[in-house]
């Protein structure tokens, strides 16, 4: 994994802290186009790893990217799925089977579960892997080093005890994928000890991790504890915290921690994504120097 | 350890049952639905006894709480049979399909007096507590007018027939989307106890209202706008906004930013004349398990706390929710 990863939330209108902040995004990403020069904005400032939603309008940006391969051959792409949004309507509507009926391709329900049987576990299992072979459509031919789950479903699956989806996830991911499993969650030290429990070495995860505590369900010091005393690959995200702190502070903040293998972030324009990245390297340096010293 | 079980395993049900199953203090006993695709995962996952029977899983499994998460059409006749039993109860909203009924389970939950609340969970959000607080130490003067909006994508499109597009099973945007944002002016401002004028809209439903605009007089005298569209895709998601407007100022306030305009400088501390900018992290303290959004954990924590006497059963219990239920009713007859 790079140290920085550039992530897609600003593109989709996603936004934490403003509603009318997203309606502009919205506006200004309206076209494939608009997205792409932001792209090639991050790879100029060197970040090569682009993080996204298995959004309708990441199929684009990928068949843009495999159009060029000679521009993008450095270019990865870890995608987080599902995009929640999409079932989540329609789950509303439908109910759970429903919408599992309407999404997981094939004729898995209509062959199978015509007469009320039971489910078994490799019931549940195969249509978690009809589901990641769904959503990895669009990404054929890229490169997806680690493909991540996203916090509602990893979250969903923490509460309800269901480890062994989590745990089917990572080994699918890696048998079909030759990939590695990520985990986005907003409980990491809870799953840092669901996955160690497990028997999952060494697991990515990716977590909201600031300055401001935002988001670090269980307190910023269980956090950082945790961070301290266990092996995993650790994603922070949300590294800015809202805007509470200055991005020169919350980066100082993120740097200093220990077992943070890289820093995701998301930004609209060149001088953002430029300063951002500076901040890191920086305070990565400043790091790297003390160690030597010590 | 509080034992609770829940009715109802669809979207809200499934998200309940996760928080509960993350709570330190819960132990999950039962879980009963119809769909045997969510109880034999649930059975074999989160080892929980499953039911299709709700009685029989009260009666075997003796729970001190019971969550309903079904549709609205259901929750009277469920509710009063938990309260009947002696069990606390945490349903969803809106509360009942009519105040009539409403009414009957506030008194019977008073008389039994057993912890009620509803799942209205703006209430446990930050920049709305702080909008409440604000108007509470009068900080905009004299409010003379408030606008109520919520915008989302849920109806886009002509669709299948379900129960949400069915106003005899509490289907529509009144009751479904427009009832948040009542509950959330009946809380902040005053409770709704007359409607001048309203317009129901049919966008892309054929049987139930895709949008809601009214004119709505509070008790405490004060008019407003409640304007509601759940078939609006320029949204992402439900997004529920309130403006307040007085005599010394103003409130713009959404789930994630609160705007308040001072006319001059202002008594409240971390405030200045002119506008002030506020984020939800300045006001969401972190929840111990994150599901979906800080305020779908507190309110379950508010409610387990409530079971064992830690808080009062002061923030949507089913009193406030009557309220809700009444302003819809007086809406609904309004419109026809």
């Amino acid at each position: 994994m790079e140290r920085i990863l550039f992530g897609d939330n600003q593109f989709f209108a996603v936004n934490h802290i403003s509603d009318e902040k997203s309606r502009a995004q919205a506006m200004k990403f309206k076209s494939d186009e608009a997205i792409m020069k932001v792209l090639d904005d991050a790879i100029d400032c060197g970040i090569h790893t682009f993080m996204c939603t298995t959004h309708d309008r990441i199929a684009h940006i990928c068949d843009i990217i495999r159009a060029n391969p000679e521009k993008y051959k450095h270019f990865k792409i870890f995608p987080c799925m599902p995009y929640a949004h999409k079932y989540a309507n329609a789950v509303t509507e439908l109910g759970i089977s429903g919408t599992l009926k309407q999404y997981v391709p094939g004729n898995f329900f209509g062959s199978l579960f015509k007469g009320g049987m039971a489910y078994l576990s490799k019931d549940y299992e195969s249509i978690m892997e009809l589901m990641i072979d769904a959503e990895m459509k669009m990404f054929r031919g890229l490169e997806t080093p680690v493909i991540f789950l996203q916090n509602v479903i990893t979250d969903l699956l923490i509460g309800l005890k269901a480890t062994e989806i989590l745990v089917a996830f990572h080994d699918y991911i890696k048998k079909k994928y030759n990939a590695e499993a990520g985990f986005i969650t907003m409980n990491m030290s809870r799953l840092v000890n669901i996955l160690e429990e497990a028997g999952v070495k060494n697991p990515i995860i990716c977590a909201s991790i600031n300055k401001a505590g935002f988001r670090m369900s269980g307190g910023k010091e269980a956090y950082e504890e945790c961070l301290r005393t266990h092996e995993f690959r650790a994603v922070a995200m949300q590294v800015l915290g809202g805007g509470a702190i200055s991005p020169k502070e919350a980066i100082e903040y993120v740097c200093e921690l220990p077992n943070i293998a890289s820093i995701l972030f998301g930004a609209s324009s060149k001088g953002n994504i430029e300063s951002t990245a500076s901040y890191i390297r920086h305070f990565d340096a400043l790091k790297k120097q003390a160690a030597a010293i010590v | 350890m509080v034992k609770v079980a829940v009715i109802g395993a669809g979207k809200m049900g499934i998200s309940h049952i996760s928080i509960l199953g993350a709570h330190p203090d819960v132990d999950l006993v039962g879980i009963c639905d119809t769909s045997k695709m969510v109880t034999d995962f649930l059975q074999k996952y989160s080892k929980i006894d499953c039911y299709s029977d709700y009685k029989k899983m009260i009666s075997e499994t003796r729970p001190d709480a019971v969550f309903v998460a079904v549709p609205t059409k259901f929750h009277y006749a469920m509710i009063r049979d938990i309260l009947t039993e002696g069990i606390h109860v945490f349903g969803e909203k809106p509360l009942c399909l009519s105040p009539e009924e409403g009414k009957e389970l506030v008194a019977l939950a008073e008389k039994k007096k057993l912890i009620n609340q509803v799942g209205y969970h703006n209430k446990f959000i930050g920049t709305f507590r702080e909008v409440k607080r604000l108007l509470n130490e009068q900080a905009i003067g004299e409010v003379y007018h408030f606008t109520a909006e919520a915008y989302g994508p849920v109806v886009t499109m002509k669709k299948k027939a379900t129960w949400r597009s069915d106003p005899k099973e509490g289907g529509g945007c009144l009751l479904d989307y427009a009832s948040h944002v009542i509950d959330l002016v009946n809380d902040t401002l005053s409770p709704v106890q007359k409607v001048r004028s309203s317009l129901l809209k049919s966008i892309y439903s054929d049987n139930v209202e895709d949008s809601v605009y009214s004119l709505l007089e509070l008790k405490n005298g004060l008019s407003g706008v409640l304007q509601v569209n759940w078939s609006d895709d320029t949204y992402r998601k439900m997004s529920t906004s309130i403006t307040i407007q007085g005599t010394k100022g103003k409130i713009i306030s959404d789930a994630n930013e609160l705007k308040v305009f001072f006319r001059e400088e202002p008594n409240q501390e971390g405030y200045e004349k002119g506008w002030n900018v506020k984020n939800i992290t300045d006001f969401q303290e972190n929840v111990d398990f994150y599901l979906r959004g800080e305020e779908y954990s507190a309110q379950i924590d508010y409610f387990i706390d409530a079971v064992q006497g830690k808080v009062p059963n002061s923030i949507n219990n089913f009193q406030s929710a009557w309220l809700t239920d009444n302003a819809i009713s007086l809406i609904r007859a309004n419109a026809n």
